[in-house]
């Protein structure tokens, strides 16, 4: 659905010229919400504003719908980019516009006229639930429902492709949670597609089925979350499940193990104590849903060196789960 | 002369007031009018020329929006910087191109227009500059127009902060449409220099200064009504009350 295909985009010129998207390419499909994480600064907010070109980079090529956005003439993007609904951290709504009125911004600019206006800025009202609220002016609504309101405009010209740039960034945990979910559910209902960008990890644990991981201007890694979570070495699916470090003083073998999909719930320490005859000390663990799917990892600590418990690793890793030795043992 | 006694004196009085308040409200109304006409477009292209602005490449060329910024800019400082009664005289053949004649308040309007369109450039450039970028690439992210922008977006966002500016602008209207009167443009300025400073009647300098601060007055209160009806942010309302506890004072100033 969206194609990024080696773009390139850098700003200012001479010595003070910051390289800020290094040959990146991305693949987002269709109907997926797609997660880009990184620090700030390492160039999520540049890419995500050249998918509809507010940002025109400088080298690379870009696909949306199947349309090249990047080779349009001027009017041409502006009727593509009428189809990518994008939301902002700051919301960016007008002041001088009531809620309703804001959403209709987005009808005018596309043409639809006033009485079909009205009607449509009041379904879409309706679906991010703020219809109590048409009246109002932004400076009279909360964080959460500013968003909302940017998030019922990005979707007024029934685009097919939303991007989200730090569209919760500005907001509490639990505006946060409500937010994503109104993502989520537009998603679902709308068939839309969704490139976001973000730096909480818990977003990308809420609501993505694939990320990516950006740093420098490059891309890092990325792929299906699912996948990722039992890729060896992969730090999204660190990320995704924080263990902390090893704490000092332990003398035996530590073991990372990830389970997801069906081994998430049997009975394994227990089997790998009985089978092994080992005493198996659970150091850290974590259990998420993500991508809809129960995941968890589980920090073990297991007496004698990596070589002694050769076999009770090659056990676990011959029932599907992925095992990463962790510490000097790494 | 001066006989108050006189009943003549009097209804002299009224009849010269009502003339010159007329000619005044005449004159400042229509330079206003031609103000706003020509001063916000061209706020506008000052604004959108910059680097980054809506116009920064008219034609497609970045070169062509640069020597535009810079001539409207050199106009704008230009104009700021003439002492006014300068200006008046310097433009007389334009104004006899215009009007026809120099004479009169019809032809006192074209200097009038002249002083006040640079000065309300100005405030409608920095009124623009004052709307949050965000706001353009939202209303670009939609597919918007250049002219869209202009319309739907920045023009609505700026208004409060335009009118304020209004406010200032016809001030300084006022006090210029003053000082036409010692051109033949007649007006109260009109008023004052004859009777007050020739003829030493200070009846009807009162009377001037009275009448022009009820103008000044009721103008700046109605821009500011309608500033405060638009503003919808609390810097807005911060702002007009900067400007309301500073409008007697600005009255004078701007002289």
């Amino acid at each position: 659905m969206i194609s990024i295909s080696h773009v390139s985009k850098s700003f200012g010129t001479g010595p003070g010229r910051t390289l800020a998207l290094d040959d990146v390419s991305l693949e987002v499909g269709r109907g997926e919400i797609f997660g880009v994480v990184g620090q700030s600064g390492a160039g999520k907010s540049t890419l995500i504003r050249t998918v509809n070109l507010l940002e025109r980079p400088d080298a690379g090529t870009i696909t949306v719908d199947g349309r090249v956005v990047t080779s349009l003439a001027d009017r041409d993007l502006r009727i593509a980019r009428q189809g990518i609904g994008m939301v902002f951290q700051h919301f960016n709504l007008l002041s001088s516009r009531t809620v309703r009125g804001n959403v209709e911004l987005a009808l005018e600019v596309i043409g639809v006229d006033g009485k079909e206006r009205r009607s449509r800025a009041g379904e879409i009202l309706e679906l991010v639930g703020l219809s109590s609220k048409a009246d109002a002016y932004p400076a009279q609504l909360s964080g959460g429902q500013k968003q909302r309101v940017g998030i019922a405009r990005s979707l007024a010209g029934r685009p097919s492709v939303l991007l989200s740039d730090e569209a919760t960034s500005a907001l509490d945990p639990e505006t946060t949670r409500s937010i994503l979910e109104l993502l989520k559910t537009i998603n679902r209902e709308l068939d839309l597609t969704v490139l976001l960008i973000t730096h909480e990890m818990d977003v990308v644990k809420t609501i993505c089925d694939s990320a990516a991981l950006i740093e420098g201007g490059r891309i890092a890694e990325q792929g299906r979350l699912v996948e990722l979570i039992s890729t060896p070495g992969s730090r999204l699916a660190r990320d995704l499940f924080p263990l902390g470090d090893v704490p000092a003083g332990t003398t035996g073998t530590v073991i990372d193990i990830t389970f997801s999909g069906g081994s998430a719930d049997r009975p394994v320490i227990a089997q790998l104590a009985r089978d092994h005859a080992i005493d198996v000390s659970i150091l850290g663990a974590t259990i998420e849903t993500i991508a809809g799917n129960q995941a968890g990892r589980t920090r073990l600590e297991l007496p004698g060196t990596p070589t002694t418990n050769a076999a009770a690793i090659a056990d676990l890793r011959a029932q599907g789960l992925l095992v990463e030795l962790v510490g000097d043992a790494a | 002369m001066n006989d108050t006694s006189d009943p003549k004196f009097w209804s002299d009085l009224v009849d010269v007031l009502i003339l010159g308040t007329g000619q005044t409200l005449y004159m400042v109304s229509i330079a206003l009018l031609v103000t706003i006409i020509v001063g916000l477009p061209l706020g506008i292209l000052l604004v959108g020329t910059e680097r980054g602005g809506l116009f920064a490449s008219p034609f497609g060329s970045r070169t062509a929006g640069r020597v535009i910024n810079r001539v409207l800019d050199f106009i704008v400082n230009l104009g700021r910087s003439i002492p006014f009664i300068i200006l008046m005289i310097a433009v007389i053949p334009f104004t006899r191109l215009v009007v026809g004649t120099f004479i009169g308040s019809t032809a006192a309007i074209v200097p009038l227009s002249l002083v006040a369109i640079p000065f309300f450039a100005r405030m409608v450039e920095i009124a623009l500059k004052e709307v949050d970028p965000g706001l353009t690439e939202a209303a670009n992210s939609l597919g918007a127009t250049r002219w869209q922008i202009v319309r739907k977006v920045l023009v609505p966002e700026a208004l409060p902060s335009m009118l304020l500016g209004l406010a200032t602008t016809v001030t300084s209207i006022i006090n210029f449409s003053a000082m036409v009167g010692t051109v033949a443009g007649g007006g109260l300025g009109d008023v004052a220099f004859r009777y007050g400073y020739q003829r030493y009647s200070t009846i009807h300098i009162v009377a001037v200064i009275i009448i022009i601060f009820i103008i000044v007055q009721s103008l700046a209160a109605i821009a500011t009504h309608f500033a405060k009806k638009y503003a919808r942010t609390s810097s807005d309302s911060g702002r007009i009350k900067a400007v309301e506890s500073l409008e007697l004072k600005a009255a004078t100033e701007s002289r």
